[in-house]
């Protein structure tokens, strides 16, 4: 049975994911959850384990995007509309800086080891 | 290529005409360009061409937005395209300053060609980071800037030069807006071998000049484009892109952008981000959002700009 999700639990729910993708390098998260907010990518900087996918998801009334700072681009979503999301599994580690390619101060970056 | 970008409503003929006509006026005509009184006008066609016009602007139309404080865009540029029509006299077309659509799509396309129609001018476009959202821009360039495909293009009217500029695709990490350097140097060429004296008129969606770094307004290589520009007597930059009216003058620049159609946007640095001011007085929404007519006085030095909001 499918029950809506408060969005306060939500956030906490994401706030976790947070945690246990940043505590450890040597923790096991698969899963990891990027909010965009206020022209804002939060948590900014994000450590996971290799193989985890993060999810990016607009809270903006604004289109923004998440593109790969380095050329050729390793990843890049279309624009994201309010609400809309993407994803993406990173398998290798290194660290990956991104922008939002229509408001270009916005920046984040995510390091897998 | 050159002549693609480069639409000239002039032929030879009539700069030609015009020149022969200040000789046979005779005398010595003085005028004032970017605060230079100048004698030397009398062999220039173009400064002599340069009669009294105006045009009208508008600017971020954003069609699909439909969020506070504005959930009906398509009811604020109608009524924007309505007071350009009862404004707009004998101004010599209209131009939108970008960011007509929100997401690029057809449909939105649609609405705003068909709303801005309605003004009754024809309408030169230059591209928002909102209109190029899919295959680099190239459903915007197809409708709204035919003949440049790459979104950048001039041309001449009643002596003065035009030229539409496209700061919002290729953007640099952490950087601003962005020309690059195909752009700047086409912009060189179409610069080059007018005279100084020529009134040159410069419009592109994200101001030319830094109104705040830290929030993205203004273009890196904007410094470059003026550059090209200094040596003008009279230079006015039109832009869109920050939702205000804001205005500065640098020399003989004259730098100005124009309200939304919209939504308004906050002062730089007055809000946690530049997304839009959602919590208006009731009411108030019409007093951020407005139009703007620019007009040509011969023998002045810079443009007139009259903004006008759609209410009070």
């Amino acid at each position: 049975m499918m029950r809506p999700v408060p969005v306060s639990r939500r956030l906490a729910l994401a706030a976790i994911l947070f945690g246990m993708a940043s505590a450890s390098s040597a923790a096991q998260a698969s899963e990891a959850q990027v909010m965009i907010d206020n022209f804002t990518f939060s948590p900014a900087e994000i450590t996971v384990a290799p193989g985890t996918r993060i999810t990016w998801t607009n809270r903006d009334d604004i289109p923004h995007t998440v593109t790969a700072s380095a050329e050729p681009r390793a990843f890049k979503s279309s624009a994201l509309d309010t609400g809309d999301s993407f994803a993406f599994t990173f398998e290798a580690p290194g660290t990956y800086t991104y922008f939002c390619s229509l408001h270009p101060h916005m920046q984040g970056s995510i390091i897998v080891r | 290529m050159d002549s693609e970008q480069n639409i000239k409503n002039h032929g030879h003929d009539r700069r030609g005409l015009l020149k022969c006509m200040v000789w046979a006026g005779a005398g010595v005509l003085w005028t004032v360009s970017g605060g230079v009184p100048r004698s030397s006008l009398i062999g220039s066609a173009h400064a002599a061409e340069a009669a009294d016009f105006s045009f009208m602007q508008i600017s971020d139309s954003h069609i699909g937005f439909a969020n506070a404080p504005n959930t009906d865009t398509a009811g604020t540029l109608r009524e924007a395209v309505g007071l350009v029509a009862r404004q707009k006299g004998n101004a010599a077309f209209l131009i939108h300053t970008g960011d007509v659509s929100q997401l690029s799509k057809p449909a939105q396309f649609d609405t705003a060609e068909q709303i801005i129609r309605e003004a009754g001018l024809e309408t030169h476009y230059v591209p928002g980071e909102h209109d190029v959202l899919d295959e680099d821009g190239k459903a915007f360039f197809e409708r709204f800037t035919k003949g440049a495909s790459k979104g950048y293009y001039s041309f001449d009217q009643s002596g003065v030069h035009f030229v539409g500029l496209n700061n919002v695709q290729s953007l640099k990490a952490g950087g601003l807006g962005n020309l690059g350097a195909e752009q700047l140097a086409w912009l060189e060429r179409d610069l080059g071998g007018r005279p100084a004296s020529q009134p040159i008129v410069v419009f592109a969606h994200i101001p030319l000049w830094t109104v705040s770094q830290e929030w993205g307004w203004g273009t890196d290589d904007g410094v470059q484009a003026l550059g090209f520009l200094r040596r003008f007597g009279s230079v006015t930059v039109l832009n869109g892109h920050i939702h205000q009216v804001m205005q500065k003058v640098e020399g003989t620049v004259a730098f100005h952008t124009a309200a939304s159609t919209a939504f308004p946007q906050p002062a730089p640095g007055s809000a946690p981000s530049p997304g839009p001011i959602k919590d208006l007085p009731a009411g108030r929404l019409r007093s951020t959002l407005g139009i703007a007519r620019v007009s040509h006085v011969q023998g002045q030095a810079g443009l007139a700009i009259i903004d006008t909001p759609l209410g009070a």
